[in-house]
């Protein structure tokens, strides 16, 4: 038996867990990263000349049956043509019986990394609301993300804001053009019986937690952009009554409690930004000058210089 | 990507291909018994050698007496029958029960004689020794890293020597070949281009061979990491620490 060295075992433990993408049209480049759901590898699409994101996912062996569902699912989240969303783009199985996605390849910072940089609470609040908006498109195309986190959310090299890793989303209803002549299914088909757990714990709602897969709506989503914005404000020194009441509200247990639709999220966090009465947060009056005084800070100050103007005249023309 | 990704349920299954020795060496049958015990010498007799020359700092007769005598003694006594799953690793249990054995031997002042009534196992221990000699522990391992990095070491060493096998008898002789040459190369100008023109094929065809010893190798490993736990979380993760990946 030849004896292994160090760099013998690192090597061979690379390409133990490396997938073996030769059935397919990408080859392998590396490793991006892993999670308990699966791993994300760069590959190469030899077709098209371009590079992809894959994740490859740790499903059991699967049937033929499951894998034409998972392709026509696949389908369904690919058409969601948003410029906030990295969709699906294809879906396959390797030689293992593991599945994979290929994704788009996106350049840029995950949010979490991004907001590591930037402090600023209101370019977070504008960078989160795109985030709802990409996720409200969805949800109105019937697609739920279920694993929504600041590291599935990227912010690309010129600001833009991409909401990615759609490779464990439902399918709440038909899509508007129906070529499926399915009901209701999910992208990973029989993997979310009852009882399965899908998502990030952090960020997950109580009832997906609790493997309620059928109860699984748009306010699962919302709660878990409840949780991202809450990992936004929690290292801002004044993040504002308001902005934290958006947060609890989004995150409440009941699900009856929360924003009903990411729509509704992101139109408070727009009103925020705008110094705006937000619909999580009742001021009293004092809240209510204060917040108008910030808002038309300009004006007062106008006013006031005026204001102080005038009474150095009269008392100038007295004298 | 981040670390905290969870998921649970029937995802996770895996097909269950090998039973499990661990399993195994609490059954009633004496001959199921034996074989579930040949398994785990053969798994663990190299790491515990090297482990008691280094921590108990044995010399190499000592310690080849204390690795048959633990051997022998777990099996007549069944110890491996007493493991909890629930408490730790498989691995952990067994170095927990040879330091325990040694610690006992010492504190007796025993020394077990060769030939006696105890079980004696054919083990390679000259070769254990030699590579000892030609590869001194790095020094700031501890005696239980060095005994898990000894551990990957020798089930690698184990799969790779059950791959070549398998080639052999399924006449891909050239397959595992061209997996020595690249994979198990010290030589880092070994390219897909150079094999290819040393064994007279398309570099395509090196590419493709290379894919599908690889896929044996992957599954070589998963089955013998499969005889050696007992349950499936344990499996997970003794392949998460062997490969650094989550498996299904």
């Amino acid at each position: 038996m030849k004896w292994l060295s160090d760099d013998n075992l690192d090597h061979l433990r690379t390409i133990a867990r490396n997938p073996d993408f030769s059935a397919t049209k990408y080859t392998f480049v590396k490793e991006l990263g892993h999670g308990g759901m699966g791993t994300v590898y760069l590959a190469e699409d030899r077709e098209l000349d371009r590079l992809v994101a894959i994740k490859v996912l740790n499903t059991p062996e699967i049937t033929e049956d499951l894998r034409n569902r998972m392709v026509r699912e696949a389908q369904i989240i690919a058409r969601l043509e948003h410029p906030g969303i990295v969709p699906v783009h294809d879906v396959g199985v390797l030689p293992d019986g593991r599945v994979f996605y290929a994704m788009k390849y996106v350049r840029g910072s995950r949010l979490d990394e991004y907001a590591a940089q930037h402090s600023s609470l209101r370019d977070r609040l504008r960078k989160f609301q795109a985030a709802c908006d990409a996720v409200a498109f969805a949800h109105a195309h019937g697609v739920i993300h279920r694993d929504l986190k600041p590291q599935n959310i990227m912010i690309g090299s010129f600001g833009e804001v991409l909401v990615l890793d759609w490779g464990v989303a439902k399918i709440t209803k038909k899509p508007t053009t129906d070529y499926t002549n399915e009901s209701v299914q999910s992208v990973d088909g029989s993997n979310t019986s009852a009882g399965t757990v899908i998502g990030t714990r952090d960020y997950m709602s109580p009832e997906q937690a609790r493997g309620e897969v059928s109860q699984l709506d748009e306010r699962a989503d919302v709660y878990s952009l409840g949780a991202v914005l809450h990992f936004l404000l929690k290292d801002q020194s004044r993040p504002g009554k308001a902005a934290q009441a958006i947060c609890a509200k989004a995150m409440a247990s009941a699900r009856d409690d929360r924003y009903s639709t990411a729509s509704e999220l992101s139109a408070d966090i727009g009103r925020l930004l705008d110094a705006e009465p937000v619909s999580a947060y009742r001021e009293n009056v004092i809240e209510k000058v204060g917040r108008w005084v910030g808002k038309n800070r300009f004006l007062v100050l106008l006013v006031l210089a005026y204001l102080l103007m005038r009474i150095f005249f009269i008392f100038t023309s007295r004298r | 990507m981040d670390p905290d990704t969870d998921i649970g349920g029937p995802l996770h299954r895996f097909p269950i291909t090998n039973h499990s020795a661990i399993v195994d060496a609490r059954s009633d049958d004496q001959l199921t018994r034996r074989r579930a015990f040949d398994t785990i010498l053969t798994s663990y007799w190299k790491p515990a050698y090297k482990y008691i020359r280094l921590k108990w700092q044995a010399d190499n007769e000592d310690a080849k007496d204390l690795t048959q005598g633990f051997f022998a003694n777990a099996f007549e006594k069944n110890h491996f029958a007493g493991y909890d799953a629930t408490k730790a690793s498989f691995q952990t249990f067994l170095r927990t029960c040879l330091d325990g054995f040694v610690a006992n031997e010492r504190k007796a002042g025993h020394r077990l004689k060769r030939g006696g009534n105890m079980d004696h196992y054919q083990l390679d221990f000259a070769t254990a020794e030699n590579e000892l000699a030609a590869h001194a522990a790095a020094t700031d391992l501890t005696p239980e890293d060095y005994f898990h990095r000894e551990w990957v070491r020798w089930m690698f060493t184990i799969a790779v020597d059950a791959l070549r096998q398998r080639c052999e008898e399924s006449g891909r002789k050239l397959h595992f070949q061209l997996f020595e040459r690249y994979d198990l190369r010290e030589d880092a100008n070994v390219s897909y281009a150079s094999l290819a023109e040393e064994f007279g094929l398309e570099p395509a065809t090196v590419n493709n061979y290379l894919a599908a010893v690889r896929r044996d190798f992957r599954r070589v490993v998963l089955d013998k990491l499969r005889e050696i736990t007992a349950t499936d979380e344990e499996f997970r993760a003794e392949a998460r620490s062997l490969l650094g990946v989550d498996v299904k």
